[in-house]
């Protein structure tokens, strides 16, 4: 058997939703020592506010948020407010490579668990806190949701069409975007900490992950005054471009044109009707300017076809096109299957599901996706009998306490 | 932070990448790694693009003809004392040069080489031609995107490289540590379509829980209601639109509640939402009627107020929501501007430092190259030619 690329890894998770444990999630599946800390005192929300839950029944032991944030974790329930639990909380941070935390700033703290008090005990400790806008600055206490975050960034004037209200995106967009980042400022740390021994508190702000994916068009905007607005499917150089129906409810293909030969073959591939054949439509500039003719042309085509038909003689033909799949066409993608980017898991409460693989497959130590998201408190003894060796009668008086609260 | 500083200062990065994979080596080169942009002669296609510049920053720049026997050479011996190769060229283009992956690691068994490409190295769409829009469907993002009455939609500005970029980093820095602790190298095969599986958050479970498939709702949010009612998440405003919602939780409680003060306040807040008791009342249970009548108000309301004025009176009266931002609104944002997130390279001006390590800001160290920039310096650091 190899060696997982992360199996030195320890890593304790303070903290709730997706920004700080998804973090944890990507070293977790390549075999780092993931203990998520959480607390029956204040149920992650990922447990108890967001459906789908297992047969449709609120339960936090059925959440699948949850399930899909924490597949190969240890779980643990602690009372941080409380000194029984607090203290077990410093053995476990002592012992860690890496603290997890996205909490509002200052939170961790206060509770006695910031950097500077947990680094006295281990230099080495890397600290990832990550929170909507960052450690410090006139906004870093503004609660917030992801998915406003999502629009505070600027994501959400840019999806849907220019004669309509903006469109959200699923949810919180951008949580995941900074927890990428997470990952990336995480291992570059540790790579530090080889070298000089030691750690360093990361400070990360979900907000400016976020505007790196907006970067062209602010880049645009302080070059030109531009202020980018959303354009529906449409593209600034390629066309057509956009989202068509096909036969069947609810089923739709995206193509795009990037020249004038991929015009041709699309062309081609549409048996080359009357009106495609128009010389003003063999440019660019033409196409752009009767963009609104060709859409609704393109359309009635692939409104008479299956998507599969579609997809198949555009492909054969050179053009760019793919379906729109939905959530039933993406568990059955089969390219997606061969990169296993679903995994199975058995989950005691809730049955099989699937937890997300990585995107990036490693030749020599792939991830390892096989137990489920803990439940409530599941891995207490192994973790604090087991890891940081408590007796069982130690263990008995500290639950008498209501640490594990 | 002073270059020896910086987390990946000792390590030298190849970017063999389009723009499917800019963005990777920008992360690399903002944390200090000395990243060596190899473009054809006289520069790669896209130079100079808004996308380019953003992420090509932080980079040295030389050129290549890698269609020559002597470009590949060339090349080989790069990779020999290369750290990492970045590359997002079609599966088999570099295989078909004598610059695939098992040459590469058969000359330096430590190289780290990472292929970022629409779908992966292999699978029946590994050589289907995608951009930004089909990859936005092919993943299913843009499934999730758009009004129920129109065609889903993408982001408009694209973002499949930059998912996958990002994953591609990384799955990167994760061989990385491996390779650190046992001298093995390995070859990262990177999948945007995939990248952005986490971007449809926890839709997918609706399918597998529940035998449901999730639709785009437009503006509004739908999921979090157990009546099934929709949410509204975008209202507008004088001069736009802003983000708020009728939240359940405890958080949610405290800013239904601080949004209906001051409504009241405006006297805009009618005797049914006067009468609502806020530490029972919860979006996740309350009747869809009773949800329609107070969305009705608040629409109303925030009609008569300017983002500004809502995004001052959200912060001083805890309410959860935001603007919904345009780039100008970014750009003036005074977070930002305390946090010193703009930075001026080469006469324009970037969003800079996502992370501090220690206070000191991840952020690239010098403009994007012209092509071929650092021809001569690399020659003169001894790097073979």
């Amino acid at each position: 058997m190899t060696r997982a690329a992360l199996a030195d890894l320890k890593v304790v998770e303070f903290g709730a939703f997706a920004a700080g444990p998804h973090v944890g999630k990507h070293l977790a599946d390549h075999g780092a020592e993931v203990i998520h800390v959480e607390s029956r005192t204040r149920l992650d929300g990922f447990r108890t506010n967001y459906p789908p839950f297992a047969r449709g029944r609120p339960d936090p032991e059925a959440a699948g948020m949850f399930a899909m944030t924490h597949n190969d974790k240890l779980g643990v329930t602690l009372n941080l407010k409380i000194e029984a639990g607090l203290e077990l909380a410093r053995r476990l941070v002592a012992r860690a490579d890496v603290v997890i935390e996205n909490f509002t700033p200052g939170t961790l703290a206060e509770l006695g668990l910031g950097y500077d008090r947990c680094a006295a005990d281990n230099p080495g400790l890397v600290m990832l806190s990550t929170c909507n806008q960052g450690q410090t600055g006139p906004h870093a206490h503004q609660p917030g949701f992801g998915t406003h975050l999502t629009a505070l960034s600027g994501f959400i004037h840019l999806t849907g069409w220019p004669d309509r209200d903006p469109s959200l995106l699923w949810g919180p967009y951008i949580d995941y975007i900074a927890v990428a980042y997470g990952v990336v400022a995480i291992l570059a740390a540790l790579d530090r900490r080889r070298r000089t021994g030691h750690g360093c508190h990361i400070d990360l702000s979900q907000y400016e992950t976020g505007l790196q994916f907006m970067a062209p068009a602010l880049l645009d905007y302080f070059a030109t005054g531009r202020v980018m607005g959303r354009a529906g499917n449409r593209d600034p150089s390629a066309v057509p471009h956009g989202i068509f129906p096909c036969l069947g409810e609810e089923r739709w293909v995206a193509l795009s044109v990037h020249d004038d030969a991929e015009w041709d073959r699309l062309r081609q591939a549409l048996d080359d009707p009357e009106w495609a054949r128009d010389p003003d439509l063999a440019t660019a500039a033409g196409r752009r300017a009767r963009e609104d003719e060709i859409e609704r042309r393109l359309g009635e085509w692939t409104s008479r076809r299956s998507r599969e038909e579609v997809v198949r003689r555009l492909r054969a033909a050179g053009v760019h096109v793919a379906p729109v799949n939905d959530m039933a066409d993406l568990e059955a993608e089969p390219q997606l299957a061969l990169r296993r980017a679903w995994r199975p898991v058995h989950h005691p409460v809730i049955g099989t599901y699937q937890a997300v693989g990585p995107s990036y497959l490693l030749s020599e130590t792939p991830a390892e996706i096989g137990r489920p998201a803990p439940l409530l408190g599941q891995h207490n003894r192994e973790v604090f009998c087991g890891l940081l060796g408590l007796s069982e009668e130690e263990y008995m008086r500290k639950e008498r306490e209501g640490a594990f609260e | 932070m002073t270059n020896e500083e910086a987390p990946l200062a000792p390590y030298r990065v190849l970017d063999l990448t389009t723009e499917l994979g800019w963005l990777c080596g920008k992360i690399l080169a903002e944390l200090g790694a000395d990243v060596v942009k190899v473009e054809p002669p006289g520069g790669e296609a896209g130079r100079g693009s808004p996308a380019w510049t953003a992420y090509n920053v932080g980079k040295r720049g030389i050129t290549l003809d890698l269609t020559s026997s002597r470009g590949q050479e060339r090349l080989r011996r790069l990779a020999e004392e290369a750290d990492f190769l970045i590359e997002s060229f079609p599966p088999g283009h570099l295989e078909a040069l004598g610059l695939g992956w098992t040459a590469l690691h058969r000359r330096n068994p430590r190289l780290i080489m990472t292929s970022i490409t629409p779908y992966g190295q292999r699978g029946p769409l590994a050589q289907a031609l995608a951009s930004d829009l089909e990859l936005m469907a092919a993943s299913g993002a843009a499934w999730l995107a758009g009004d129920p009455d129109r065609p889903p939609v993408r982001i408009s500005l694209p973002q499949a490289a930059c998912w996958a970029s990002a994953h591609a980093a990384a799955g990167t820095l994760i061989a990385h540590h491996h390779r650190q602790l046992t001298g093995q190298g390995q070859h990262v095969d990177v999948s945007a379509q995939a990248s952005l599986l986490p971007a449809l958050v926890h839709a997918p479970m609706f399918w597998q829980m529940l035998g449901q498939v999730p639709r785009r709702a437009g503006p509004m949010l739908v999921g979090r209601n157990v009546h099934g009612a929709a949410l509204r998440n975008v209202w507008r405003c004088r001069d736009g639109y802003v983000t708020c919602a009728l939240y359940g939780g405890a958080a949610g409680r405290r800013s239904n509640r601080a949004l209906a003060e001051w409504m009241a306040e405006r006297g805009m807040a009618p005797d049914s939402l006067r009468e609502i008791d806020w530490e029972r009342f919860s979006a996740v249970t309350a009747d869809p009627a009773e949800i329609e009548r107070i969305q009705a108000a608040i629409g109303a309301f925030l009609l008569t107020l300017s983002k500004r004025e809502f995004a001052e009176e959200a912060i001083r009266r805890r309410i959860l929501g935001y603007p919904v931002a345009t780039v100008a609104d970014i750009a003036a944002d005074e977070q930002l501007a305390a946090r010193e997130v703009w930075q001026e390279l080469g006469g324009l001006r970037h969003p800079s430092g996502y992370a501090r390590f220690d206070g000191q800001p991840a952020r690239p160290a010098r403009p994007a190259p012209g092509p071929g920039e650092h021809d001569d310096q690399l020659l003169a650091e001894g790097i073979p030619a």
